[in-house]
């Protein structure tokens, strides 16, 4: 194969012979001899143009659902002019990427990066390509470049009237040098970002054609079930293979590291049921006994310990609250949850002595790649990942990829055999890396008037950076506990200011793995903040709105998204009778949100919520009716979790086991979300994580309107809500 | 040895008894469209139609299919993805990462068979899979599009189709 694999090359690689397959694997680009028929070259990393008139745009970060494959594609096809109907799109590998000095950058899928991380170089990648081909008729035609207007992949002589293609010179224009000087199209010109296009992936998502990394088969391909220590830190302690040996289909047992054991068999279903009649022995290790109830014991003293980092601090807040005449506290608490993608764990592995090569749903490329190759014991020069489409990935997908290992260390014991690995949904359950546990409590100094003298601010509890990369906590200071609170800044600032400020973080880890879990610590820290704000308001007969509106001042652009959302959803007009709003604001991954919700509570305490206005200022917007789905799904999130979520830790071991113990929302429970877009201009902000946050605030606000009732501690499946 | 019907196919195949109806679509006859999401009946990821009801794949054993019921899966439920809930789900972007639009799809075309013109309590009732991206809003909004007649326009979506990759290579806006 001759160009990255797109996914319809891809299993068109599939469905092919073991042998083209691994040539077709092997040969990254053109001119190398390939099985498959040579397409064209290319113009420059981005952008290939076909004979044909096709465009083949370039992309290396992931899509898992949240539409950047088509964002980025847009960007890169406003400064190519190209013809849009024209446009595919195809996932070079992290190693080829790596044999060109990383020229398409960063893999990474996360923390909303997609588009505002690469829509720099990924334009110019466009212009440039525009430019050299523009410049390769010019030169077939011997006239200034200056002469030459290109439109929709059609470059046009003006005083000739000549015209000829992209595809036509696409040949002689990847020979040129690059230009040194790319400018970039002001957005207020642009034709084709910033419109409501159609995703590039979507009839393919419609029957059941897309290949999912659960979904590949390769030619003489086994399959693996795995079972990891059910308690984090436990060991295997002994394994009876034979029990399971003469089963029809068991190929082997496999030990994985020191505290799993997988199961390699003709299907996956004889894998698992095999996993399931194995006799496996124990040692749980030193978290035997360890629960949540025991480790918020913990937390609520992290929240006098004398040990806290400052992220954010504005005078004396201590000596303010204490010379207050009056005071207000409350002390809230967010569980640990899981990710639960829609599709478990998986990858699939083909090792020998010299290379090892992993088809997986990943959002890092580039880090399943390092993975891969610890665990093959080779060279990442020796391996490649192949991408295959992701069914969700909220994080879990990304900074972490334990499946990867485990999947190539079990293909390391039959070398030369693909073997796709994939984990049950209890096996996904019980080993996620769960959105950290923390505790919070807040105090306000108020004067006699019941304005904020001082606000401080403790959080207690997990720091995700000292489980996913200890090397970036220094001095017990975690930067990403503080999202949605830091003083300034384009990524994550407070909205607010108050006379004087202590936000801190006293660090306190459990043994439950964490990760970055969509919206990450945003989540919490604007349930933490906003429903405290809204406790203050009610305490001192202010509107919520109008008391957020003088802290918000000196904020414009935060205070420009709440008015927005304010005024959309008619804040202080009078509701049907029984209906309430509440109201939350913040900023994280570069974007201002806030929202609205309106709910009811019934006598009987059922709550519904019906509608939701969010409204988010991401600096641009490639695509709006992405960034609606984006926010639409957003909520749906974010509800999941304040409504149901709950990983809870009883003997060491996660409790939830599948999504009748881990409910999340459904069709009934989904509100109506009308979203509205207030782009400013002159930055660039993430769509798919910030407005989650602004889901639980709102809701739990409105919750305390229809009922008085003040919800600190989620989810608030644990509450009744009866009158 | 023992047999399906499936998508107009017979189809024979071989599996231990107890094994799912999921797990022989998708192991033994290829049919990769069906998905597992949790095992247990819970996400409605695995939905299929077994003479029109539509079934969690996933926890009905193979065996308990008799040769006569006829099965039908995401790549059977019209000869070109263009039955009417395929094309109100391109024409309006439905699936997000999509992995669970298949059963979603599969559910929502038995409703619209047996209620073509279902009230939202009826959607709320009858959609009850998992979507963890959050496309609710936007299947129901297809499932109203189909039972208004398959005009997009309807939802008020406003998504361009330019490309021939697209649900049909013509704007919401305009297609009829």
């Amino acid at each position: 194969m001759a160009t990255p694999l797109s996914r319809r090359r891809f299993l068109q690689a599939s469905a092919a012979s073991a042998g083209s397959l691994v040539v077709g694997f092997h040969i990254p680009f053109a001119g190398v001899a390939s099985a498959q028929p040579a397409t064209a070259p290319e113009v420059n990393a981005w952008v290939v143009v076909r004979p044909d008139d096709t465009v083949v745009i370039r992309i290396v970060r992931s899509e898992m659902g949240q539409g950047t494959l088509t964002g980025l594609a847009q960007l890169v096809a406003e400064e190519l002019e190209c013809d849009w109907s024209r446009v595919t799109t195809e996932y070079p590998t992290p190693g080829q990427s790596l044999a060109r000095n990383r020229v398409w950058g960063n893999f990474s899928t996360g923390g909303s990066r997609g588009i505002r991380e690469s829509q720099d170089y990924v334009r110019k990648g466009g212009a440039t390509a525009r430019m050299m081909l523009v410049q390769a008729a010019a030169s077939e035609w011997n006239v200034p470049v200056a002469e030459c207007t290109v439109a929709n992949g059609v470059i046009t002589h003006k005083p000739s009237g000549r015209t000829t293609t992209y595809g036509k010179v696409a040949g002689a224009a990847g020979k040129l040098a690059p230009p040194a000087d790319v400018p970039l199209k002001d957005p207020k010109d642009w034709k084709l970002a910033g419109k409501r296009l159609a995703r590039l992936d979507t009839v393919e998502k419609t029957n059941g054609s897309i290949v999912y990394g659960m979904d590949l088969k390769l030619p003489g391909m086994l399959n693996a079930a795995i079972v990891d220590c059910p308690v984090f830190g436990g060991k295997v302690k002994s394994v009876n293979a034979d029990a399971v040996m003469k089963r029809a289909g068991v190929v082997k047992v496999v030990r994985v590291g020191d505290s799993a054991v997988a199961v390699v068999a003709d299907t996956w279903w004889r894998a698992k049921t095999a996993l399931e009649a194995l006799p496996i022995e124990w040692d749980y290790g030193p978290n035997a006994k360890a629960s949540s109830a025991e480790f918020a014991k913990v937390l609520a003293a992290g929240l006098d310990g004398k040990d806290a980092v400052v992220g954010n601090q504005v005078g004396d807040a201590q000596a303010a609250i204490a010379a207050a005449p009056r005071k207000l506290e409350a002390v809230y608490a967010y569980p640990h949850q899981n990710h639960a993608t829609m599709e478990p764990m998986n990858a699939t592995a083909r090792w020998t002595p010299e290379r090892c090569e992993v088809w997986t749903p990943t959002q890092n490329g580039e880090a399943a790649l390092a993975a891969t190759s610890e665990a093959a014991g080779l060279p990442q020069a020796k391996c490649d990942v192949y991408k295959l489409p992701l069914g969700g990935g909220f994080g879990r997908r990304g900074a972490v990829h334990d499946w990867v290992r485990q999947a190539v260390a079990v293909a390391k014991e039959m070398p030369g055999t693909p073997v796709k690995l994939l984990w049950s949904r209890e096996e996904d359950m019980l080993h996620g890396r769960y959105h950290p546990v923390t505790q919070c409590k807040l105090v306000a100094g108020l004067d006699e008037k019941g304005e904020i003298t001082a606000l401080s601010m403790r959080i207690s509890g997990q720091s995700i950076l000292a489980g996913v990369a200890p090397q970036n906590v220094k001095d017990g200071r975690d930067p990403v506990v503080f999202q949605g609170l830091n003083a300034s800044g384009p990524e994550a600032s407070i909205g607010y200011t108050f006379p004087a400020l202590l936000i801190d973080h006293a660090m306190r880890n459990p043994h439950v793995p964490p990760g970055f879990w969509r919206g990450v610590n945003l989540n919490q820290n604007a349930i933490y903040l906003e429903c405290f704000l809204d406790e203050i308001a009610h305490a001192t007969q202010q509107d919520p709105l109008a008391l957020r509106r003088k802290l918000m001042a000196k904020h414009p652009k935060h205070l420009a998204v709440l008015n927005a959302a304010a005024e959309r959803a008619g804040w202080g007009k009078p509701l049907p009778a029984g209906m309430h709003r509440g109201i939350a604001q913040t900023m994280g991954f570069g974007s201002y949100v806030a929202a609205v919700a309106e709910v009811s509570v019934s006598k009987d305490g059922v709550l519904k919520v019906h509608r939701i206005v969010a409204a988010t200022d991401p600096g641009h917007a490639v695509n709006p009716q992405q960034i609606e789905a984006q926010v639409e799904g957003s909520f749906a999130y974010g509800l999941s979790a304040a409504l149901f979520g709950a990983c809870t830790v009883k003997d060491g071991r996660i409790e939830q086991t599948n999504f009748h113990d881990y409910p999340v929302v459904r069709m009934e429970h989904m509100p109506k979300v009308e979203t509205v877009i207030v782009p400013s201009g002159g930055f660039w902000g993430g769509v798919g994580e910030p407005t989650i946050a602004v889901a639980a605030p709102a809701v739990l606000n409105a919750i305390f309107a229809a009922t008085g009732k003040r919800i600190r501690d989620l989810p608030l499946a644990k509450h009744s809500l009866k009158a | 040895m023992p047999s399906l019907n499936v998508n107009g196919k017979v189809l024979q195949y071989e599996a231990d008894p107890g094994t799912p109806l999921l797990w022989v679509l998708r192991e033994q006859l290829g049919l990769t469209g069906t998905k597992y999401g949790c095992g247990i009946a819970q996400c409605g990821s695995c939905t299929v139609h077994i003479d029109g009801v539509p079934t969690r794949s996933c926890i009905r054993t193979v065996e308990s299919v008799g040769a006569s019921e006829k099965i039908v899966t995401i790549e059977g439920l019209s000869p070109d993805g263009r039955h009417p809930v395929q094309k109100a789900w391109a024409e309006l972007d439905v699936p997000q990462c999509g992995f669970c639009q298949s059963g979603m799809i599969m559910a929502a075309a038995a409703l619209l068979q047996s209620k073509p013109n279902p009230t939202d309590a009826e959607i709320d009732a009858a959609m009850t899979n998992i979507c963890r991206c959050g496309t609710y809003n936007r299947v129901r909004a297809a499932i109203k599009v189909v039972a208004g007649g398959g005009d997009p326009k309807r939802a008020g979506l406003d998504i361009q189709h330019a490309n021939a990759s697209g649900a049909s290579g013509t704007s919401a806006k305009e297609a009829v």
